[in-house]
């Protein structure tokens, strides 16, 4: 193993990380619910009528982009690298979107609030999606042919 | 604060948080996911920041049984580790790894107009919803 010094950004990462917390904190504090974007995604694809805070979050999450890119200097704003082609990426968004919901759970629900819940089920699924997603990257860049 | 207000702000702040972070570039989550090449950590300082400002909201939200606008708290999951959990945090940590793309990031990368994201956002839309579907079925 060695660091990636050139791309390692600890201070954007640590501050954004807080971000994310403050995030999940507002939401679970005020109005009771888990920020996990997977659940609040598929809870609008099965019938029920809870429906209006996750379109009130989601309207705020898609908001971000605009706002970001007014608040943050020119030289943070910097595209997306996505080498992934377009069925590669089709293929990656059915395993995540059929995985999450089998799962219970993404990188926000597990990772973050779980972990923060100190929940025994949100552990092993964190350590279970890093491994997979170690594994995975392991066999596409290092595993010859 | 009315209750739609704090939800869009709990949105807002969360994507600000993916995009300063950087999570919002997928070569990012992947040079996280590559410890055996040059491995950017950063996504472990994202968790780490993230979980110790949340350890001291959950902590909070423990005490109460109701939520400050209202509405019940959300109880701990009392479910044991079991198989669905694991094969399908295993999938989506496959789907993960292939492109780089989580659902928040995926969704904010779609908002922005970002190409690529159109194609992994439908496609997983499309997963989601045969979950329901096998779900409601069995």
């Amino acid at each position: 193993m060695s660091i990636d010094w050139t791309h390692f950004t600890p201070w954007s990462a640590l501050a954004g990380g807080v971000l994310i917390g403050l995030a999940a904190t507002l939401l679970v504090l005020c109005n009771g619910r888990i920020l996990g974007i997977s659940g609040i995604v598929g809870g609008l694809l099965r019938p029920g009528n809870d429906r209006g805070w996750r379109i009130a979050f989601l309207l705020g999450l898609f908001s971000a982009p605009f706002v970001y890119a007014a608040l943050a200097p020119a030289d943070r704003v910097a595209a997306p690298v996505i080498d992934a082609g377009w069925g590669t990426l089709a293929l990656a968004g059915l395993l995540v979107g059929y995985g999450t919901r089998l799962g219970s759970g993404c990188t926000s629900g597990h990772g973050v609030c779980g972990l923060s819940r100190r929940s025994p089920r949100s552990l092993a699924a964190t350590l279970a999606f890093i491994g997979a997603g170690v594994a995975v990257v392991f066999v596409v860049r290092h595993v010859p042919g | 604060m009315p209750a739609r207000a704090s939800e869009f702000l709990a949105g807002l702040i969360f994507g600000i948080g993916l995009l300063l972070s950087g999570m919002t570039d997928p070569a990012k989550v992947l040079g996280f996911l590559d410890i055996f090449g040059a491995w950017d950590p950063s996504l472990a300082l994202v968790m780490g920041g993230a979980i110790g400002v949340g350890l001291i909201g959950f902590g909070l939200a423990r005490r109460r049984t109701h939520a400050l606008l209202g509405g019940p708290m959300p109880l701990p999951a009392t479910r044991p580790v079991d198989g669905r959990l694991i094969l399908g945090s295993l999938l989506f940590g496959a789907g993960w790894g292939l492109a780089g793309f989580c659902p928040g990031p995926a969704l904010v990368n779609l908002a922005a107009g970002e190409p690529a994201a159109l194609p992994f956002v439908a496609a997983m839309l499309a997963g989601m919803a045969l979950h329901a579907l096998l779900d409601r079925r069995g």
